[in-house]
């Protein structure tokens, strides 16, 4: 059985300008002991479908079913076994981090003295023992986002939903993050989180689906999608414009594939499969070429190029915005885009 | 492990303790932000000190200036607890906007836990507010003049109506998205409804479009009420009228109204959980 399947989930906002199809259509299929990655762009329907899903929204039309569970009808049962830790961070600012776990652990029903227990070793899971009998308003992004989520695992959820668990953190609280949620991973349990990066669902999910506006457009392993878009790529800027045929040459030689040149900004982009060593390789062989470089760099498909090459729109923009093809610089894998 | 609906909050001892876990919750913030407690005590008293020393010189009422103070704090109290209303409503879209009641609703506890936890911790705030300012009261030369038992039938009074007022709160405080306008809201309906009363004057010294409304309106009937038990002057424009006759009466019709109302509209919002 499925953790969670769903089949044409759709939600419609009235709004005074008219209805927005928050979900429209989506289907979704996640397996026991696996993580799903939802990626879109702001607006595509990430929350709405774990609002749906976690039972705080009921569905307009299609179903969804989640641990055997219908998510209208069972939902009571449903939410002694499943976990939410929310886009913003859903913590009481005025109790303590103790305070907050003991008061959500109360309200799954647990007796007082084993609350006080969990909520003592979340806080050692968190690394939040410091902290813990500070209130939360004096935490910081990274500590909220942590006791967030430890509040989500005092039921020992079965499945649990993270929304956009690390926007808005800075580098390292990202990094740190990632660490705690890859050991969930590692323990077994069933994940479902929606990020708008590529590189964190590409991090800490097994497969992804790729919403947009309320639908699921593409689905596979990060490794499929990154093939679908091209995958890493090789860019030089050449120095001198004259130049910029013999670089291609050269790039040419070392990588197969769609080789794109960008005369105006003097940018050869090439596909390439060898990572930093063969970056090394190109700098090299521009060098012993004598081919001067500003600029060279591996760089890898973010959710904007999953978009082009997937709907011919960058994530930021919707088409309606953009009449025109936009930014004509990113480089467009050949044969993707009709 | 499976955990199937035995341990379900809908069972009554689940029911009582999330509401108690919640009650628990909303007091803890008092001492956490004092400034709050602090300001809605001060701007009952700035009332207390503006009526009793400012204007009260100018408000003729018989007895004098001991009269009109002995007159003006059951006026206070009532105007205190009217606020109720919109403490609750910003506590509730504070709780909304910050995602906390997202959180409640995806746990396993009772669905009316929040709503019963919230409405019932404002009784046990307002009371600790009303204490203060009876002892305000006591200072500036305010007496209860009845019985210890009428005592407590105006103070019984005075906090069951701060239960119907935080029923207007939630049903309120979900219908605002953000705490500034919850704030813009509660207080421009909540100020005009204290002024057009007989908190701070008799209504007879209004004007007689407004002295029906004066009379009728729960906020006077609970003045009224809690004058009359306490045995502190309470002038009428007619003393045969139906609000001079049964204040008491009149303050449990409006309560139970008022719940009767917006008790359901709060509960189906919260419930509805399109939002
Ligand atoms: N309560 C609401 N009322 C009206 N529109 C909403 C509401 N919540 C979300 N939407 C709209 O639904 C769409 C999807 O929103 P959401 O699921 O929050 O997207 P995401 O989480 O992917 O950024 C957006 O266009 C958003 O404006
Ligand atoms: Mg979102």
């Amino acid at each position: 059985m499925p953790a969670i399947i769903t089949e044409g989930l759709t939600k419609v906002y009235g709004s005074s300008s008219g209805e927005v199809r928050a979900l429209d259509g989506l289907d979704l299929q996640l397996e026991q002991g696996t993580v799903l990655g939802l990626l879109g762009p702001n607006g595509a329907g990430k929350t709405t479908t774990v609002r749906v899903l976690a039972t705080l929204l009921r569905p307009d039309a299609g179903w969804a079913r989640v641990l055997g569970l219908d998510v209208v009808r069972d939902a009571q049962a449903l939410r002694h076994r499943i976990g939410l830790s929310g886009q913003y961070a859903a913590v009481d600012e005025n109790l303590t981090g103790r305070e907050n776990l003991w008061m959500f652990a109360r309200l799954y029903q647990m007796p007082s003295s084993t609350a006080h227990q969990r909520a003592g070793e979340l806080l050692e899971q968190f690394d939040l023992v410091e902290a813990g009998d500070r209130v939360a308003k004096t935490y910081s992004g990274g500590m909220r986002r942590r006791l967030d989520l430890a509040s989500a695992l005092i039921g020992r959820p079965e499945l649990l939903f993270l929304d956009e668990p690390t926007t808005g953190l800075d580098p390292r609280s990202r990094l740190q993050m990632w660490q705690v949620i890859r050991e969930l991973v590692s323990a077994g349990s069933t994940l479902l989180l929606t990020t708008q990066y590529l590189e964190e669902a590409d991090e800490l999910a097994d497969t992804i689906g790729v919403v947009d506006h309320g639908r699921i457009i593409a689905s596979g392993t990060a490794d499929q999608l990154k093939a679908q878009v091209g995958g890493e790529r090789v860019e030089v800027v050449v120095r001198d414009p004259d130049r910029l045929a013999a670089a291609r040459d050269v790039v040419a030689g070392l990588c197969d594939g769609e080789i794109s040149v960008q005369e105006h900004v003097r940018r050869v982009t090439a596909p390439t499969r060898g990572g930093a060593g063969q970056l090394v390789r190109v700098i090299r062989a521009l060098d012993d070429a004598g081919i001067g470089i500003d600029d060279i760099g591996l760089r890898r498909p973010t959710l904007d190029d999953v978009f082009l090459s997937l709907t011919g729109h960058s994530a930021q923009q919707t088409p309606d915005d953009e009449p025109d093809e936009p930014d004509t610089e990113t480089p467009i894998p050949a044969g993707r885009n009709a | 492990m499976t955990v199937t609906a035995d341990r379900t909050a809908s069972r009554p001892g689940g029911v009582l303790s999330d509401s108690l876990v919640v009650t628990w919750r909303t007091l803890k913030r008092i001492p956490r932000i004092p400034e709050l407690a602090l300001f809605a005590i001060l701007q009952s008293i700035m009332f207390v000190l503006l009526f009793a020393y400012v204007f009260g010189g100018a408000i003729q009422i018989e007895g004098g200036a001991q009269a009109y103070r002995e007159f003006l704090m059951p006026g206070i109290f009532a105007q205190t607890i009217a606020f109720a209303s919109a403490t609750v409503a910003i506590g509730v879209t504070d709780d909304m906007a910050k995602g906390i009641v997202d959180r409640f609703r995806s746990l396993p506890m009772a669905r009316s836990a929040y709503l019963t936890g919230r409405t019932v911790s404002e009784i046990i705030y307002q009371a600790g507010i009303l204490v203060v300012l009876m002892l305000t009261g006591l200072a500036v030369g305010w007496r209860v003049r009845g019985g210890f038992v009428d005592f407590l039938l105006g103070v019984g009074l005075l906090l069951l109506f701060t239960y119907a007022m935080a029923w207007i709160g939630v049903w309120l405080g979900q219908l605002v998205r953000t705490v500034e306008v919850g704030q813009q809201v509660s207080f421009t309906v909540v100020f005009p409804i204290t002024f057009v009363s007989n908190v701070f004057v008799p209504p007879d010294s209004l004007p007689a479009v407004l002295q029906p409304i004066a009379e009728w309106n729960p906020v006077s009937t609970l003045a009224s009420a809690t004058r009359d038990l306490w045995g502190n002057p309470n002038p009428y424009v007619s003393a045969d009228g139906f609000p001079a006759q049964h204040p008491a009466l009149l303050t449990v019709l409006w309560m139970v109204a008022i719940i009767a109302v917006f008790a359901p509209l709060g509960v189906a919002r919260y419930r509805r959980t399109s939002r």
